[in-house]
């Protein structure tokens, strides 16, 4: 019961955390920061998408938050790479 | 329903509802602190605690509404740790790469300089028998 109000409430809150970094992506002008914003946006995306199946009870949508996570992360390390060193594989 | 079950609702609650507030803290910071640097501590550090206790709170609810350990979520959860670290570090590399002048720099204290600035680095083969040719 009280743990369902908490799970809305929580994803409103990683929603809300989304839209400030949709704003923060559009004001932005570094680089490194826009890389940073986006890889927030993808941890944002996938906690969104488990508190929402745990609400659904849907047992599908686990996949897609790990896919999310990791494909945000490999992204991020592999820009990095290509900041630092101009090629990703040496 | 036992008072135990209630009890661990309870607490699952509270770290839900403490895991979105440190998702907007962080997303807060990331908007508002000023240099680079101290904008890179808000997502990495907060984002990273609130999906924690997040994903430890789904767990708690699946383990409660279909009684199986979820230990996939946890999983989840210890990938977020240790991924959170990594992809900080590059990205604050980066960023000295690209934007700090080195002679701004605070010294390292050793003998070396700033490794990720310094000229004579040349990427090194990763296998001896390529470093003796």
């Amino acid at each position: 019961m009280i743990l369902g109000y908490a799970l809305s409430f929580a994803i409103g809150c990683f929603g809300l955390a989304l839209l400030l970094n949709l704003l923060r992506l559009f004001t932005i002008k570094n680089l490194v920061d826009r890389v940073l914003v986006v890889d927030t946006m993808a941890v944002n995306v996938a906690a969104l998408v488990i508190l929402a199946a745990a609400q659904s009870g849907s047992a599908l949508s686990f996949e897609a938050a790990v896919l999310i996570a990791m494909t945000g992360f490999v992204s991020t390390m592999a820009f990095c790479k290509y900041l630092l060193r101009g090629s990703i594989i040496e | 329903m036992s008072l135990a079950a209630t009890i661990i609702e309870i607490i699952a609650a509270a770290l839900l509802v403490a895991g979105g507030l440190f998702a907007v803290i962080g997303s807060l910071g990331l908007l508002r602190l000023k240099q680079s640097m101290q904008r890179l501590h808000a997502p990495t550090k907060a984002t990273t605690l609130g999906i924690g206790s997040a994903l430890v709170a789904v767990a708690v609810h699946i383990w409660l509404n279909e009684d199986r350990l979820a230990l996939r979520e946890l999983a989840v959860a210890l990938f977020f740790f240790l991924t959170a670290p990594l992809s900080a570090l590059f990205l604050s590399k980066a960023h000295l790469f690209r934007s700090e002048d080195a002679a701004k720099l605070p010294p390292t204290g050793t003998k070396a300089g700033w490794a990720t600035l310094s000229e004579d680095n040349p990427a090194e083969p990763s296998h001896p028998q390529d470093r003796k040719a």
